[in-house]
Formats: structure tokens, C-alpha cells, sequence
């Protein structure tokens, strides 16, 4: 896995639950065949009113229309992050668009196992409030080894929660290789 | 120190004697759950990862009932269904309730009661967040992912971390203008939408147990609208007469002890609590209906998991009775026995499906159809600049079809006194 993840921050707000991370309208294309599979891309976060969408401004769609991959890798959130439904098209969604990480203040449980589990994307909790100091468009450097996030754009560093109990399953891929490496399966 | 009754059906169902909110444990699965949205995902990931030696750990133990996409031409919708239906027919999983045959029930959550899944002292777990609904019956039950279900499909096994609980205790008696819903929507104010995140819910007081089981579903149901694992009603004569009408399979009860640990215990008088609805857009945006009356509205919807049961439907009808509705109003019963009870049981004589049909509201076939959006030709679906108010359980931008709606939640009982005024409605002025 990679220790050091970079590239564009895309600013959220608190809340925000899996229909608009991904509309359930969406949630009938394949997962596994890659080609059908892109629309998960298409439609990353085209829930979230246009508004509140690419913070502080808004008005910046994640995925450009008719786009299937993202400019922004690192989404910053605020608390409760994934509330909502259990589809696990929603962080899988968030991947295909090309998302690595998101960084935010709290997330829902179901949300939150899916990330690690899947092995989506890496789930970092925060330790103050992001989603106020961070741009959209942001460069960013999430470093895994010092648990910290650096901005580059606003040379700033943030510290953040250790992955704590989750690592090894990140650190492995997912739940199936951790239990592979630990003869669980 | 005593144990909560989740601590207690967690450390059963791991094979310890005590466990501890935040002890990462192994649990052994009793039934797992699935449907037509998250189940072919579920599988996909379970060929990949056990190859040629997949194997569906226990097949009495799963469940499978397509429930989500059910009416549409979406043929992406219709190809998961199929995917299911060969699911079962190449692994012989006894307990598939396909589309199109008279096992199909309708939303899931409602058919494992009917069907005798729920049983007191045992372990659920399901692809769909509203799992937490079985925790009515005196079962620990939630709602996992996709990966996560599969692991459990190959193993019976999955981890989870032992929650706090928080308590919620329900005192006197409940008015004639007051449903299970209204209580939840109460809580859901108080601590909002996260406010039990990785919490058991525990419910509890007079006001609880002299529920029949169809209004403690409501409660539990919506615990995840607060982030919860699981919510959770201990099981009584009601939930037992229930149960053995429907199966004879074994069941352990458990209660926590009068000394266990809560996070916070919170008490309520039910009669100081007014009808209440969730403003948009989320689901702990509380109000009562009096403050927000008068708002005009171009949809009413009574169905889904939480509001489209039979006490539900019997508790629209009272105040619909003879009435003729002024906007579009959509029933969705919850399962297709509620469907058929919607013709046997009257009032004054008139079965609620007449009723219904007589005030002008459109009788849907059982699904989840329009609480979650769905496909564009979903029955009740909100479109741009709609005002809806619903049975239903969340009100997220978009979730019922368009991030351009509004969507109130209330009791069936404030849904359907707006259906005859076209606008939100105290159901005190029809009781």
C-alpha cells in the first residue's frame, strides 16, 4: 500500500450520507465488470446539492459531466461522513472516481467498515475541524507512517487519529487477505 | 458490573462469558440477510475471494428476498433479480423469495418478522442498514456491507466491536394521536444523526411494551438514523406469542441486569410529546407538526420498512376514513401479507384497502419502492420541486428521487391528516 498519498483536496460538509455519495437510482450497474463498473465514477457525490459541492466556494461537481474520474484525490469531510444506507457502492464509487483517502472528522459505522473491509479507500479521522481550513483544490500529502496531513498549498500540517486497530486490515488489502495472512480462512 | 442485553447476546454468540463496549469480538452468525440491491455484489465478492472452494457456510441460515427494484423496466434492476434467482437455483438456497411467485414478500426487513427469522437471544446480519429493525424481537441485529456479508456467506463468522448503550425509557401510557414513530423522531432530536454512532440503542418503559410488535419495529428501525449499531427492545409474552405463531424454532431471552453500564439513560412522559416530524433534510431535524402546519404539500406516502406496516396502514385509515384526499397520495404496503390483510381488515365494516381506494390514494404492489428513490419509473417517486411528506425514514437531499424535493417524515397518522387537507396536518384535529 502506499505510505504517502498525494493530490487535490475536495471539501465537504458534515453529513454526508450515501445517497449522495452515491444516488440509489445508480445502484444497479455491475461492481465487476470494469467497463459498466465506471459509472460508479460517473456519479461519485452528484447527490450532494451543487451548493455545497467543492467547499468553501461550491458549485464544483467531484466528477465533471460525463467524466468518469476525478481531479481531486483526498476528500476532507466533517463529521458523520457516510451516514445513512449500508450500500457498499458508496466508497467503491468514491474509488472508481480515483479517490485515495478521506479525511474527516467522524463517520458512520457502516460506512466506515466498508472502507477498511472493501479496502476502498483509507477512512482517516481527524483530530480538530478540516473542512473549514482546507480548499477545495488544495495540494495535499496524507502521510501514513506520521498520521499526519500536510498542506502544501497553505503550509500547514494537521495531526491525525492513528488507524489504530485497522491498520493491519489496510496495511493487508482487506478483510479476506488480513484473515488469509492470520489463517483465519 | 451487570451486562446490557446486546453485551449479553454478544458474548453467547462469541463464546465468552462477559464482553466489554469497545472489545473487538468474533460473532457467530445465526442468519444473514440479503436483497436484490447489495446480494449479486455480495456474491460476486464471495466467488472471487474463496475461488473454487465457495461455500455457503450454512444454507439454512440464508435469506434472501428481493424487495428493492422489484417494478420497473430498468433492465440492469431486472438483471440483479436474475442474478439472484441463479444464485439460488445453483446452490439450492431454500430460503429465495423470488419475484413473480407467491413467495415473494416485499421489504425484507418486515418478511424475516412475518416469516419467523426473528427469534429472541440470536444474531442478524444483513446488506441494508436498516437491519437494525429485528432488534425488536430481543436479537442483536445490523446492517453490514457487501464485503462484509460476503465474509460471513463463506465463514459465519465477523467481527464487531462491542457498543456502549445508550437507554431510552418511555414512561405512561400512549395517546390515541401518538405512534411509535413520533418517539423515534423524538430521540432522533435529541441526539441526532450520530449521536449513537458504534451505540446500541436500548428501549424500554411502559410506554414500550404495551406496543404490539409492528410500533417496537418503528422504534428499532430507525436507530440507525442515529448512526446506532443496533437497536434493541427485550422480548416479552407479545414478542413470544408473535414468534411461536409463526415458527417453533428455539430462542433464548435475555434482559440486562438492573446494575449494567449505559452511556446515558434518557426518560420521556409520552404525554408531553405533540406529533413531530423531521424537517428536510435530515432525519433528526425535529419539529412539531403544529409549528410547521399549514405547509403545502404535492405528495403524501405511507410505506417502506418503518411506516408501510399493518398498524400503520390501520392507523392512516381512521383518520382517512371518508375522506377524499387533496393531493397525490401513494400506499406502499411494506409486505405482500400486509397487502392482503389491507383486505380483510375494516373499519366499520370497510376493508382499509376501500378505504383507501375510496379516498383517492394510488394502492402500490409491495416494495421499497419510492423510500429510497429507485429507478425512474418508481411508483411515488419525487421529482424537482416536490413537497412530500412520508412514512418513510430518511430525508437526505435526493433520497426519494430528487435533490430538488423536500421531504418531511411524520407519523402515518400526520401523513395521512395531510392527505385530506393538502397540507401538513396535526392529526389532532381528525381524532
Amino acid at each position: 500500500m502506499e505510505k504517502i498519498i498525494k493530490g487535490r483536496a475536495f471539501v465537504l460538509g458534515d453529513n454526508i450520507d450515501t445517497d449522495q455519495i452515491i444516488p440509489a437510482e445508480h445502484l444497479v450497474y455491475s461492481l465487476s465488470d470494469p467497463e459498466e463498473a465506471k459509472n460508479y465514477g460517473r456519479f461519485a457525490l452528484s447527490g450532494v446539492p451543487l451548493n455545497q459541492s467543492g467547499l468553501p466556494k461550491g458549485g464544483i461537481p467531484f466528477v465533471e459531466e460525463n467524466q468518469y474520474l476525478t481531479k481531486y484525490q483526498i476528500i476532507i469531510g466533517g463529521s458523520n461522513f457516510g451516514c445513512g444506507s449500508s450500500r457498499e457502492h458508496a466508497p467503491f464509487a468514491l474509488q472508481v472516481a480515483g479517490a485515495k483517502a478521506i479525511v474527516a472528522e467522524s463517520y458512520a459505522r457502516i460506512f466506515y467498515r466498508n472502507c477498511v473491509d472493501g479496502g476502498f479507500v483509507v477512512p482517516y479521522e481527524t483530530l480538530e475541524k478540516l473542512n473549514d481550513k482546507i480548499e477545495t483544490g488544495d495540494q495535499l500529502e496524507l502521510d501514513l507512517n506520521e498520521n499526519i496531513l500536510r498542506n502544501l498549498s497553505k503550509n500547514e500540517t494537521y495531526k491525525l487519529r492513528p488507524l489504530g486497530d485497522i491498520l493491519p486490515i489496510i496495511e493487508a488489502g482487506n478483510i479476506f487477505e488480513y484473515a488469509r495472512q492470520n489463517n483465519m480462512i | 458490573m451487570g451486562m446490557t442485553i446486546t453485551e449479553k447476546i454478544m458474548a453467547k454468540s462469541s463464546g465468552k462469558k462477559r464482553v466489554e463496549p469497545g472489545e473487538s469480538i468474533w460473532l457467530n452468525v445465526d442468519v444473514l440477510m440479503t436483497h436484490d440491491v447489495c446480494g449479486p455484489p455480495t456474491i460476486e465478492i464471495w466467488k472471487r475471494e474463496f475461488g473454487d472452494k465457495a461455500k455457503i457456510w450454512d444454507k439454512d441460515k440464508l435469506v434472501i428476498f428481493p424487495d428493492h427494484y422489484i417494478f420497473t423496466k430498468n433492465p440492469q434492476a431486472n438483471r440483479n433479480v436474475n442474478i439472484l434467482r441463479e444464485f439460488a437455483s445453483e446452490y439450492n438456497v431454500p430460503n429465495y423469495y423470488d419475484v413473480g411467485t407467491d413467495r415473494y414478500k416485499g421489504v425484507c426487513h418486515i418478511a424475516l418478522a412475518e416469516e419467523g427469522y426473528n427469534l429472541p437471544g440470536t444474531v442478524l446480519f444483513g446488506t441494508d442498514s436498516h437491519t437494525c429493525t429485528s432488534g425488536a424481537f430481543g436479537m442483536f441485529s445490523t446492517g453490514v456491507g457487501n464485503t462484509d456479508a460476503a465474509f460471513i456467506l463463506g465463514t459465519g463468522k465477523i467481527w464487531e466491536k462491542v457498543p456502549e448503550s445508550l437507554k431510552f425509557i418511555f414512561e405512561g401510557n400512549m395517546p390515541e394521536y401518538l405512534t411509535a414513530k413520533d418517539l423515534i423522531l423524538m430521540i432522533l432530536g435529541d441526539i441526532t444523526t450520530d449521536g449513537g454512532t458504534y451505540k446500541a440503542l436500548e428501549f424500554d418503559g411502559e410506554a414500550i411494551f404495551s406496543m404490539q410488535m409492528d410500533e417496537r419495529m418503528t422504534l428499532t428501525n430507525m436507530a440507525i438514523e442515529a448512526g446506532a449499531m443496533n437497536g434493541i427492545i427485550k422480548a416479552d409474552e407479545i414478542t413470544e406469542k408473535y414468534v411461536r405463531e409463526r415458527t417453533d424454532k428455539p430462542y433464548e431471552i435475555f434482559e440486562s441486569d438492573p446494575d449494567a453500564k449505559y452511556r446515558e439513560t434518557y426518560r420521556y412522559q409520552v404525554n408531553k410529546i405533540e406529533p413531530l416530524v423531521a424537517k428536510p433534510h435530515s432525519p433528526d431535524n425535529r419539529d412539531t407538526v403544529r409549528n410547521v402546519a399549514g405547509r403545502k404539500l404535492t405528495k403524501c406516502y405511507i410505506g417502506s420498512c418503518t411506516g408501510g406496516k399493518l398498524t400503520d396502514f390501520y392507523n392512516a385509515a381512521k383518520i382517512i376514513f371518508g375522506n377524499e384526499v387533496k393531493v397525490p397520495t401513494f400506499v406502499v404496503p411494506g409486505s405482500t401479507y400486509v397487502a392482503r390483510q389491507l383486505e380483510v381488515e375494516t373499519i366499520n365494516g370497510i376493508t382499509l384497502k376501500e378505504i383507501f381506494e375510496k379516498a383517492g390514494c394510488v394502492v402500490a404492489q409491495s416494495s421499497c419502492a419510492a423510500c429510497l428513490g429507485g429507478p425512474v419509473d418508481t411508483v411515488g417517486r419525487a421529482t424537482d420541486g416536490e413537497v412530500v411528506i412520508s412514512t418513510t425514514n430518511r430525508n437526505f437531499p435526493g433520497r426519494m428521487g430528487s435533490k430538488k424535493s423536500e421531504v418531511y417524515l411524520a407519523s402515518p397518522l400526520t401523513v395521512a391528516a395531510s392527505a385530506i387537507t393538502g397540507f401538513i396536518t396535526d392529526p389532532r384535529e381528525f381524532l
